[in-house]
Formats: structure tokens, sequence, C-alpha cells
């Protein structure tokens, strides 16, 4: 086997370490708007740009550099692409960071590594729109429970990424299963969660480093039992309550909004007060950051579908829709997608009715239906998730194919998260975020054997001693048996 | 978060003789499973894998009256015996899933279904099979998913109580019992003993715990263990002064009556203590106290085992763990890895699958063991282990190997023909026997997804 003569580690953390640091050589990160802005002619009493609501502000801006790498051609494998039939014998190049080439009979660059396919699978990395980590920590002691901001049944003014742990272990590990890219959510305790954030998995030092570049942002908000079993006390208490809950909110962001826009469209004398959560909320409105909408039920979802209409904006994806199978004509009618578990079901009474089939029979209705996680061990085996899952559907007398089966993990996920033109399949231009299986994705005993984010081998199952390590991790690992 | 129900305990593996000796309460309750079916049948041309045995091509399979008669290549099929063509099929045990909650926990969220657990800190008398739920949904769909019996476990933080192994029979929970108890279940760091939830421990012990009783949960490991070591110490006092003990001529004892004759097998080492433990330390500890107790020792959880995997093999006692363990979710966890089984069972221990991924696996997804068995595989452990680690493994750790877990004639008829490797998921079970009757289920998630396979075209606007 032609292994990368890499120094990965080495590579890498140099280039980390190479890295300006957040918020110091970057450009200033201040909201564009306030920034640019010319003095106001009572110069003295402008506000400070703290104080302005801006549209698509970005104050915590990605910091991400891809890791430099020497271009990649694998030779010889079946390259299942999420864009149409497995090209048997294909070859892919993989260089500056993209898919370069495709083919069956590509010749390598004098400076290339080339890997030898035959008997391997590549697809593209796997994208996860459902993960706490960073945000719920291994190991789970107290200090990590960063991930449910359990104050108030409305905290849209929380980011998941001011929670975020670059040093989780749980992130290298996901790597090592193919998921290159995965949006971290707050916890499913209240209403209105707070933002989510989309990261590529790559060893960093700070969350801005892994941010995935222009990518939307999310608003988590949740349906059901959690948020009404966690404020019984203060209430919400029932469904009807969360329901008049998300209500006033949305009517409260709808007046934030609208004094906003009229200040910002002006900017003449002192502006509206600021407030995170509406600020937060109303560019959901504005259509700027995505509904990401934790819900079970099927009559649940057909209550929030109405709600979103009452209100002027979209839900982009209910998350965990065990019973997204029973309304996927409302949810393909609505544009609206869904993303689930395999088989996850019955630990709560809106879990009940969780069936195997439920991506199937939702891709089949013709709405967008993908794999999540929600679990750090799940995370490393969407592929034997999504195995379950095509196979469930089958036996359910659908007609699912290998491509489509790999689309729930790879370009309807990127699609739910706004980055279908960018990653998600194996396409020329797109980023080279490739994983290379040592055998049919789809069974029980294959493994990914190398992982690339941008063209960098990040991962590599037959040089372990090389792979990323968390700083967790230093100095607690023992590998021999004790005789 | 999904349901927090993964907690494992353990065991031994000298098959369990109970010589039907009615101990006061400590009985072990021998259920006689009924031959519900006195059909004949014959399953013919499969792959067999008695388990017991090296695997037959083409084998002859023969059920009759509840139980197999013949296992073999060139075996006479019984005149009037339905036959099934299994050519090209794969024909096993049914498959056990050695420690699940199936049956004690519906739904997870819901105090009122649950059954898994006791108030008493030291809940020896607690058990299992008389908490379960023999209506529950999960009995079709894991065993139409090819397992045919479970161990049902409690799930205490300290001493749990006993277990049971049951068949996933239609019938009544006490017609599903096939052996109770079978195991003593306990942990020394799980449950939260002595972590977040610690002081809810406490003060559930602290409210009904009788006089005597200790009812302070263990603030740490040393404390557990010295614990466990005198819980198992009185219980042997208790059992030769039981006269002493009526006449209240008895020092103070760490448990109640009926907890100390619970663990009257216990002590007398004819029923194995599975002792939940992960770290390598802790697991070395319990191998110590099982050595001075006397009593016989296996590991639930074991995340760490495979360091001291020749100790364990050395003294004989088993572990129940899962194949996708490799988070270092706690301290106790750091040295956790995906070969774990590969590295035990290469040293000689005896070894079950049991579930420890995401996603519910002690009840609805107990189903999912079979591809713990896979990743399993996909970690070194070879593919007789890993079946073996599902059947003889586990029946032999609980004590039922003489009925069920592999197939040979005179055991117990469960039987599982299977349209290809049962590790995979392209394959599924197309025939399952459970005491010689076939299973033809249509499960509540089958009933679901016909209901829902064709929807009214929406009527919204």
């Amino acid at each position: 086997m032609n292994r990368l003569p890499r120094a990965p580690v080495v590579l890498w953390m140099a280039a980390l370490l190479a890295l300006p640091l957040p918020g110091a050589a970057q450009s200033a990160p201040a909201p564009a708007p306030a920034a640019s802005a010319a003095p106001s002619p009572q110069a003295t009493a402008a506000p400070g740009p703290g104080a302005l609501s801006a549209p698509l502000a970005d104050p915590y801006p990605s910091a991400y550099v891809r890791v430099p790498s020497r271009p990649v051609l694998i030779r010889d494998a079946t390259l299942l692409t999420a864009a149409g039939p497995a090209v048997r014998g294909g070859s892919i190049l993989l260089r500056d960071g993209t898919i370069a080439a495709l083919g069956t009979n590509l010749a390598a660059p004098p400076d290339a590594v080339v890997i030898d396919g035959r008997g391997k699978y590549v697809t593209p990395g796997i994208v996860d729109v459902h993960s706490h980590l960073g945000v719920y920590a291994a190991p789970e002691v107290q200090a990590h429970l960063d991930g449910n901001e359990l104050t108030n049944p409305n905290t849209a003014n929380v980011w998941a990424e001011h929670s975020v742990w670059p040093q989780d272990p749980q992130f290298p590990r996901a790597l090592a299963g193919g998921v290159t890219t995965v949006q971290i959510l707050p916890g499913s305790g209240n209403l209105i969660g707070g933002r989510t954030v989309v990261l590529k998995i790559v060893p960093a030092r700070t969350v801005q480093e892994m941010k995935f570049p222009g990518a939307r942002y999310g608003l988590k908000m949740a349906c059901g039992e959690n948020p009404k079993r966690v404020y019984a006390q203060r209430g919400p208490s029932t469904r009807m309550g969360n329901m008049a809950g998300y209500r006033a909110a949305w009517i409260a962001a709808e007046g934030y909004r609208r004094r906003w826009d009229a200040w910002n469209a002006t900017r003449k004398g002192d502006p509206p007060g600021r407030d995170l959560g509406l600020e937060t909320m109303a560019e959901a409105l504005r259509g700027n950051i995505d509904v990401h909408m934790h819900c079970y039920r099927a009559d649940e979802m057909a209550q929030v579908i109405d709600m979103a209409h009452e209100f002027g904006y979209k839900v982009r994806v209910f998350h965990h829709a065990v019973e997204a199978y029973k309304i996927a004509d409302l949810l393909a009618k609505e544009g609206i997608a869904a993303t689930m578990w395999a088989d996850w079901g019955g630990f709560k009474m809106e879990a009940l009715d969780g069936v195997r089939a439920n991506i199937g029979l939702v891709d089949a209705a013709g709405a967008r239906a993908m794999i999540h996680s929600d679990d750090a061990s799940g995370m490393q085996r969407l592929n034997q998730e999504v195995a379950k899952a095509m196979y469930a559907a089958r036996r359910a007398g659908l007609s699912v194919d290998e491509d489509t089966a790999l689309k729930w993990m790879t370009i309807n996920p990127a699609a739910a998260l706004g980055l279908d033109d960018e990653i998600g399949s194996l396409a020329v231009g797109k980023h080279a975020d490739v994983v290379l299986w040592d055998g049919d994705p789809f069974s029980v005993y294959t493994h990914a054997e190398k992982v690339f984010v941008d063209g960098a081998q990040l991962y590599d199952r037959d040089d372990p001693a090389q792979n990323w390590k968390t700083d967790f991790e230093l100095g607690y690992a023992r590998a021999a048996v004790r005789k | 978060m999904s349901a927090g129900l993964a907690r494992r305990a353990a065991f031994s593996r000298l098959p369990l003789r109970y010589a039907g000796t009615a101990l006061l309460l400590g009985a072990a309750l021998l259920a006689a499973p009924r031959a519900a079916a006195a059909e004949t049948v014959a399953i013919l041309g499969g792959t067999v894998y008695p388990v017991s045995g090296p695997k037959i091509a083409g084998g002859t399979v023969v059920i009759r009256a509840g139980r197999i008669a013949a296992v073999g290549a060139n075996v006479a099929i019984p005149p009037g015996a339905r036959r099934i063509d299994a050519r090209g099929k794969i024909v096993t045990p049914g498959l056990i899933d050695a420690y699940t909650q199936l049956g004690l926990v519906e739904v997870d969220a819901e105090r009122s279904t649950r059954n898994d657990r006791a108030n008493d800190l030291i809940a020896a008398d607690f058990r299992a099979w008389e908490g379960v739920f023999s209506r529950s949904a999960y009995i079709a769909s894991t065993r139409e998913d090819g397992i045919t019996s479970v161990g049902v476990m409690p799930s205490g933080p300290f001493v749990a109580g006993q277990a049971a192994v049951l068949d996933l029979s239609d019938g009544t929970a006490a017609e599903m019992l096939r052996r109770g108890p079978v195991a003593m279940v306990a942990s020394v760091t799980g449950g939260n003993l002595f972590g977040s939830d610690a002081e809810e421990n406490a003060g559930r012990a602290g409210e009904t715990a009788g006089p005597g009783s200790v009812t302070t949960a263990p603030r740490s490991r040393a404390e557990a263990f010295a614990l466990l070591r005198q819980v198992l110490e009185d219980a042997r006092w208790y059992g030769a002064h039981r006269a002493r003990y009526d006449a209240g001529a008895n020092r103070v004892l760490a448990a109640s009556r009926a907890a100390l004759e619970a663990l009257q097998p216990v002590v007398a080492g004819r029923e194995p203590l599975l002792l939940q433990a992960d770290r390598v330390d802790d697991i070395e500890a319990a191998l110590r106290l099982a050595r001075e107790a006397r009593v016989r020792l296996a590991i639930v959880g074991g995340a760490e085992a495979w360091e001291i995997a020749p100790r364990l093999a050395a003294a004989r006692v088993p572990v129940l763990a899962g194949a996708m363990n490799n988070i270092p979710a706690s301290f106790d966890t750091l040295g956790a890895r995906q070969d774990n089984l590969s590295l035990l069972r290469r040293a000689g221990v005896e070894i079950a699958i049991v579930g420890n991924g995401g996603g519910d696996e002690a009840a609805f997804n107990a189903r999912n063991v079979k591809y713990e068995a896979g990743n399993a595989v996909a970690y070194g452990l070879s593919h007789d282990d890993a079946l073996r680690a599902l059947t003889l493994g586990p029946a032999t750790i609980l004590g039922v190997a003489d009925r069920i877990g592999s197939l040979a004639p005179g055991k117990d008829a469960n039987v599982v023909v299977w349209s290809g490797d049962p590790f995979e998921f392209a394959s599924a079970p197309e025939h399952v026997f459970v005491r010689g009757r076939e299973y033809r289920d249509h499960s509540r998630q089958d009933q679901l997804i016909e209901r829902y396979r064709h929807l009214p075209r929406s009527t919204r606007g």
C-alpha cells in the first residue's frame, strides 16, 4: 500500500501553531455596516459597535485555514459519489484543498501521493447535522456540561460555539468514523436553545479555527417533552404552554426586527436597545438564520409548521423527527427536511413510535431525509446507521439504492446546512473532504481507512501513532496487556 | 440525549447447579418451559452453526416437541415433518442478549413504566423477573431480529438485585421465565453511586432501609468495596447463624434479612456476582474481593478489562462487554478500546457481547446486540467467537447452557434461520423458533410502517 509519507501530526501541528489566533491578526470582526459607517452628525454621541444589531454580523469569525498538503491521487477504487451511479475502477485527485479531477484514468501529477484503492471505496466526508461534541465533551464530568443553558425556557441569546471545547476527545473519534463536517447544537431542554455552529472536524486550539467558513448559523428550538419536563415547576409545563412560549418569543422578535430594520435603513438618532436573543430570532425572521427544530411527534411538527406560517419564517429541518414518516407528504409539500436516527425509540413517550423505515419512507415521499447522530458513539458509525436504515427501507418494500442511502449522510445533510455547493458529494471543485473505506461502507466489517479534510489526510487507520490525539488524552494512554 | 440506561453488570462461567433444593427465600425458580408447539420441523440444507461444535455445511436441524431432536449432515427426516428449505441460509441457535432491561423498562422517561431498581441500597432480595411486563412491544421486535432469550438485569446503584433469563416467547412473565435467579447484580462505581446522583442515592436508601441496614451510599470506591465485602461477610455469617439471628443475638448486619437470605447462593458459590466495573484497578480489586470472599465473579462493562486479560482468564472470570466503546466517557474508561473483546478472548476469557452503543440498547434496541458482534469482528474477534459470545458464552455465564445457547439434541429449540451472515445489516432472520414454536412476528413497529406506508394525500392547503 502506498501510504502518505506523512508526518501529519507534525504537519498539522505546525500549521496550527502558525495560525493567527482569532481576533489577533484577523481583520476587525465588528459588524461591517457599523464599522464602515460614515461618522454620524453627532459623532461624539455615536453608538459603539456593540450597541448595534446588524443583519449578518459575524463578530466571532472563522479562523479556519486548511492544513497544507501534497496532491493525492486515489486510484482504482469504487467511487460512491452521492451524485449518481458508482464509478468502478475510479480515480480521484485531491489538490489544493479541492477535488481536482474524477475519472477512470487519471494521471498522477509528479508531486502527488498515489494511493492504491483496489477493493476499496471512496465517499464524500460524512456530514452530521446534529451533534453535541465539544459542548458535552468527554469525559462527562460536571465541568463539561456546557450544552444546555437551563436557566430560562428561552435562551435564544446563547451561542453553542461559546461552549465548544476543541480538546474534546470525541472529535478525533468522529473524524476516524469519516465525519468531516458537523453542526453543533445547544441541547433541547429549552423551547429556544440558542445558535448552532457548523465546524470542520480538524485539530485546533480554538473553536474559531474549526468554524466552517461562510456557514450559516442555525437556531435550535425544541418541541415536546424535554422543555415541559425541565420547566415543569415554573412553566411551560404542557405542550400548549410550549406553543405559547414560542409564539410570545416570535411576537417580541418581530417587533425587534421592525425597529432595527427601520433604524438600520436610516441610521439616524439613537438606536433601539440591543438584545442578543431577539437579535438571533430576528435573523431567523429575516431568513438569515435557519431554524432547526427538535420535534418527535407528527402532530407537533404540524403545529410548528402552522406557527412558522403565522410568523413568516421557515423551519429548515426537523431534528429527531421520530414520527416524520406519518407526515412525510406534508414535509415534502412544505419543503422541510427531516433528520432522523436509524432506529432509536422508546426512551420517552414521544419516541415510542420510532421505526427503522423512517428515513426511507420520508425519502420516498419526496422530502429531504437524512441521518444524524446526537450521540458521540453513533456518530463514529453513521455509515452503519445508514446501512440499517437502507436495508429496513428495502424490507418495507421501498427501492433504495446505495447512492440514495449515501445521500442520507452526505449531500442531504450538506443541503440542510446550505453547504451543498461546497461539500457532500464527489464533484470537481468541491472541498476535498473525502473518506477512503477498506470495503463496502454499508458493511458492519468496514472501517474508514483514511480521512481527508480539504485535501489533507488527518486520519490514517494504518498509522495510529500519527493520528490526532487531543490535549486531554496526553499522558493517560497505556497500551500493553499486563501479564 | 438518549436514554441513559447504559448500566452494565457481570458474572462467571461454570454451569450453575441449583440442585432443586428450595432454600428458604432464595429458591431458584426453574421454569419448565412448556412445549408450546408440538410441531415437528426439519430445517434442511443450511449452513448450520451448532456453536458447541464445528459448522456443518448442508446440515439439517430437526425440531420436535419443543426440543432439538437432531443436528447433522445426514439425519433422518421424521415422517410428517414440516420442511424448511434453508439452502444458502445460515442456521444458528437463537441469540442471547445477556444484559438487558427488556420487560423491566418500557419507556425510560416514564417512571410508572420502570421496574428496574429498588429503593434499597442493598437490594439483594430484588427479583428482576417479578417486574417483567410481558406485553412489552419490544419483545416481538427483538425476537423478529433473531434474539430469542435475554438476561434481565436490575439496575440499582450498589447491590441491585437478582437477574433472570427469559425466553422471548408469548405469554405471561412467569411463562417467559427460563431461570431466576441466575446472578446477583452489583456495582461499585456505576449508577452514579458517588457521582452527581450520590445525594439522591443516599436519600433514597435512607428513606426506606430497615433498622440495622446501611443507608448511606458509599462516597468513594474504597468505601464501596469495603461495604460490599461486609455485605458478603454478613451474608455468610447469617447463613451459618440463622437461629441466633432469629433469637436477636446477631451482630449489626449491613443488610436486611431478606437481602442476606438472597445472597446465600452467592456466598455458596452457586450463583455468580455480576459486578459492573470499568477501571482496570476496580476490576483487579474485584478479583481480590472475589478470592477473599470465595464468590464467583463476572465483570460487566469492563472497558479496561483487556489490560489484565490474562489475570481474568486465570481466575476464570468472564466479562460481558460491548464492542463500540472507545470514548473516555469518564476517568474510569480512559483505556476503552474497541478490540477489548478480541484481546480478552485471545487470553482465554469467556465473553458475552452486550449492547453498549447509543440508542437504548438495554430495551428498545436490545436487538442491536448482533451489530455489536459484527463490530467486535471488525476489531479482531473471530466470527466463531463472536457467535459464541451471543449464544453459548452468555448461556454458560448465566447457567443455562444445559438448555439453550447451542444446537444439540435435547436442547430447547431456540433456533434462527438467517438470510445471510447474522451480523450483517443486509441479513435478516427468515424463521425464528422459540421453544420449538415458530414466530411470524408482526411487531408494533411493523404495524406502524404498514399503517403509514401509503399516506393519504395531505388535505392542507
